[in-house]
């Protein structure tokens, strides 16, 4: 796909509309009550491959405030900026991977999940709780436990439905060059 | 299907503000709720955003759906809160006055019960403000107004594509949904885990598949209307600000200058009445 900034304009749009709809309707329910699993990070990850860092960390952030919003509970900036963030790193952890000219195979699945795990430890485990300590004044030991069981089914998540969306996309996408001149 | 950002469209003074007003506002005065943890504040932002809402034309019926929600989400964090923390009054205030002990470490102290309140009221500080926002403003003012901040007009424009394309993507989310379902897929709670999230791949690939295809459609129609030629661009929703609009920015950013200033006065963002 060529990067035309006009695309990047509407994937973070239509990006943000997914990341919206799959984490405030599409809730499957954990067996930890109250909390459902977050299949947007998958989804986030999946396009930021093909769009770039400033699509992903445009995407998570706008979708996650669109979320907070329509609960209605205020914005939680805490989240919603480790959100960000973790769009923003997987978007330059994640350069190699040419899912555009449609190729995935095993080692960009490594390359994909070993990625992610590192940006979503970044988030999750590092800037969400700081913030959350820095901004509400919680209990530390609160506020992490939250965060890691918060990361940690984003990480499960991301690698099941983020490698799930990757192949597929590659395999409905023609290869580069799998085209021959017939002579 | 439930309006999402549950626009209410009923004239009030609130209405008639600007919406890069209203944002503004809305930013400072969560802003301020968030900088303060001085009980008295707290208070006026919870009473004023209460007067706000009933000054906005709104009732509690137009909400009352968003209320089990956030009811939850108060009352879960209250007691993860206590049940990790319950010296964390104590350390923050400097006291300790023992009320009555649940059993092991987990003892009930005035200043735990004081911290509690605080954080309630950090809650009604902020969400009957939140409300009034979302019910007082239409979505594409909102991404009108996000420019007119200084936000750059494309990633307003990605912001008002989201707003537009939400309902489409919730409808086709429900008939692929549906479609799979015909076709066997379990989605419910009798299924495990792993296979609930294997099932739910299968809607979402066909749906991100075609909102691909709809971001190739999206961007050629955008481009050939010559999208990002120029530097600026004009919003059919903007409005220009009106003295209404600059008394309510003045009023929330007194209100935040005082969050900023108790700190300083307080030696810190607790008020404490112990000492």
């Amino acid at each position: 796909m060529k990067k035309s900034p006009i695309v990047t304009v509407v994937a973070i749009g239509i990006g943000a509309a997914l990341f919206f709809v799959l984490g405030r309707f599409v809730a499957i329910p954990s067996p930890v009550p109250n909390t459902n699993i977050a299949l947007q990070y998958g989804l986030c990850a999946f396009m930021t491959v093909l769009f770039g860092p400033v699509a992903g960390a445009l995407i998570a952030f706008i979708g996650h405030t669109l979320i907070d919003f329509s609960y209605g509970w205020g914005i939680w900036w805490s989240w919603v900026i480790a959100s960000g963030v973790f769009g923003l790193l997987f978007g330059f952890a994640s350069k190699k991977i040419k899912l555009a000219d449609g190729e995935f195979g095993k080692k960009d699945i490594l390359r994909f999940n070993i990625a992610q795990l590192c940006c979503h430890l970044v988030a999750w485990g590092l800037v969400a709780p700081t913030l959350d300590v820095l901004m509400f004044a919680e209990p530390a030991n609160k506020v992490y436990l939250q965060c890691l069981v918060g990361g940690i089914s984003n990480i499960v998540t991301t690698a099941i439905v983020g490698t799930l969306l990757c192949l597929a996309y590659a395999k409905a996408k023609p290869g580069k060059g799998s085209l021959k001149e017939e002579k | 299907m439930r309006p999402l950002f549950n626009y209410i469209d009923r004239p009030s003074p609130v209405h008639r503000l600007t919406g890069a007003a209203k944002l503004v506002s809305m930013l400072l005065w969560t802003l301020a709720a968030m900088t303060t943890y001085d009980t008295r504040l707290l208070a006026l932002l919870a009473v004023g955003g209460v007067a706000l809402f009933a000054a906005a034309r709104l009732r509690i019926a137009d909400v009352s759906f968003l209320f089990g929600f956030i009811l939850v989400f108060m009352v879960l964090n209250n007691l993860l809160v206590f049940l990790f923390a319950p010296e964390h009054g104590v350390s923050i205030y400097g006291t300790r006055h023992v009320l009555f002990s649940l059993g092991g470490r987990w003892v009930v102290t005035k200043e735990q019960l004081f911290y509690h309140l605080n954080l309630l009221l950090k809650y009604c500080a902020m969400i009957p403000v939140v409300m009034a926002f979302i019910c007082t403003t239409q979505p594409s003012e909102f991404a009108a107004s996000l420019n007119r901040i200084g936000v750059k007009y494309t990633v307003a424009y990605s912001v008002a594509l989201a707003l537009r394309y939400i309902p489409d993507v919730q409808r086709d989310y429900h008939e692929i949904s549906q479609a799979q379902q015909a076709r066997g897929i379990e989605m419910s709670r009798k299924e495990s885990l792993i296979k609930r999230l294997k099932s739910a791949s299968a809607i979402l690939i066909p749906l991100i598949l075609s909102s691909m295809d709809r971001i190739e459609v999206i961007s050629n129609a955008m481009e050939l209307r010559g999208f990002g030629k120029n530097k600026k661009r004009s919003w059919y929703m903007a409005r220009p600000f009106t003295a209404g609009d600059v008394l309510a920015m003045i009023l929330c950013a007194l209100l935040f200058a005082a969050a900023l200033i108790l700190n300083r006065l307080n030696g810190g963002r607790f008020y404490n009445p112990f000492v």
